[in-house]
């Protein structure tokens, strides 16, 4: 059955971490909050591939976590908090990946940030 | 008689915590923004509250996916400082309230909140960040802390009308603790922003400069809003404004506006804080100036 239309679903670039989301993102998300332990942060660090193993992932969440494509994994059912333990363990800022996910370098969001940031009208 | 005296919202950004913890409230970027914590440091050394009570929302910390809890109030003796992934802050643990802790639980339940109760929780930036905020960085934290875990991540949260009505049986609760306390309620998060996908960045400054106005006159208005507004004008992490309604459900309906301070950019976030003195906190005042 479809999922019912949602009156959020016309936000631009905003992605409602609602049942739906959490249904298809349950397992990504799990994954990237076990980056909590610095135990399994060495583990990551010594072979992604392998770590990613122990985790249900889709092939294609698999392939955003390793390209850290950002939006994807948002689009997949991540969660940012979740996801941002991602960044965190890659060592980037929110701005930089504020950056990756609105298509510009960190230090163009920064200056927006800096400027006001996005505004509702932009 | 525990009392009610004080509320504070304020943000509760990362960043904002590593800059104080990093000695960086001086550089360019934080200073325009910690110029304006100054007072608000300088007020709470003076209020002193002996409990705060603490609406703030968990990062995938102390919960995950497995449990979602809406609303969870600590009953430990110490809450411990979680490692978000960058390894803990070092920071002193959070010392809890257990009797006070255990009455509202109790006192809340019987009133129709149906909480949720937690020993093992430890506390993220959502809860550290305002404690900084406000205290800086001491030995020891001033106050014992009650963490209230509000689930803001998990659509939905509970709606503003819950979170008010919340603070209202909270105050209820804690008027009815028959120990002389000194309590503060804080709320937490927001103000405009969002962390994800292509609308990253977002800020909307004429809606939170309302949000500030309307929050001592107007509460209730602000329950009003819904999710999906709160999503499209305050961004989808600014959703968490609705744990500042907890507070202003917490205090007395007429208050002082004691301190206000706006900010952009705080990292990512449209960083606001906002202090109130309770209707009692101003009886008590003018009772010490007569005596």
């Amino acid at each position: 059955m479809a999922r019912a239309h949602r009156d959020y679903d016309d936000i631009p670039g905003t992605y409602v971490f609602d049942a739906e989301h959490h249904r298809k993102g349950y397992h990504l998300n799990m994954f990237c909050m076990s980056l909590n332990d610095p135990a399994n942060r060495e583990k990551f660090a010594e072979d992604e591939e392998a770590y990613l193993d122990q985790w249900a992932l889709t092939p294609e969440q698999r392939a955003a976590v390793l390209e850290r494509n950002w939006l994807e994994m948002l689009r997949l059912g991540g969660n940012i908090y979740y996801t941002f333990k991602i960044a965190i363990f890659d060592g980037l800022s929110m701005q930089a990946v504020g950056g990756m996910m609105s298509g510009v370098s960190e230090e163009e969001f920064k200056q927006m940030m800096l400027d006001g940031g996005r505004t509702p009208s932009g | 008689m525990a009392e009610i005296l004080y509320g504070v919202a304020s943000s509760h950004v990362p960043a904002i915590g590593a800059a104080i913890d990093k000695g960086r409230e001086d550089m360019p970027y934080w200073r325009p923004l910690f110029e304006g914590y100054e007072g608000a440091r300088k007020w709470m050394a003076d209020a002193n509250p002996d409990v705060i009570v603490l609406a703030y929302n968990d990062h995938a910390s102390a919960f995950d996916l497995d449990l979602i809890p809406t609303f969870a109030i600590g009953v430990a003796e110490t809450f411990p400082i979680a490692d978000e992934g960058y390894g803990p802050r070092h920071i002193p643990d959070v010392e809890g309230h257990p009797e006070l802790a255990w009455h509202l639980a109790e006192s809340l339940i019987l009133d129709g909140f149906d909480m949720t109760i937690c020993n093992r929780m430890p506390v993220d930036h959502g809860l550290t960040v305002p404690l900084s905020i406000m205290y800086g960085s001491p030995e020891r934290w001033p106050a014992k802390v009650i963490p209230l875990a509000v689930n803001v991540i998990q659509y939905p949260p509970p709606t503003g009308k819950r979170c008010y009505a919340l603070g209202k049986a909270i105050r209820r609760a804690v008027h009815a603790f028959d120990e002389d306390l000194r309590v503060a309620v804080f709320g937490t998060g927001g103000m405009s922003h969002q962390l994800q996908g292509e609308r990253a960045g977002f800020v909307n400054t004429p809606f939170d400069t309302r949000y500030l106005d309307r929050l001592s006159e107007d509460p209730q208005g602000l329950t009003e809003i819904s999710h999906t507004e709160l999503l499209r004008d305050a961004g989808s992490e600014g959703i968490e404004l609705v744990m500042w309604l907890i507070m202003r459900g917490a205090l007395s309906e007429k208050v002082r506006e004691v301190h206000r301070h706006y900010h952009v950019p705080a990292s990512n976030t449209a960083a606001g804080l906002i202090i109130f003195e309770d209707a009692l906190a101003q009886i008590r005042d003018s009772l010490e100036t007569v005596s």
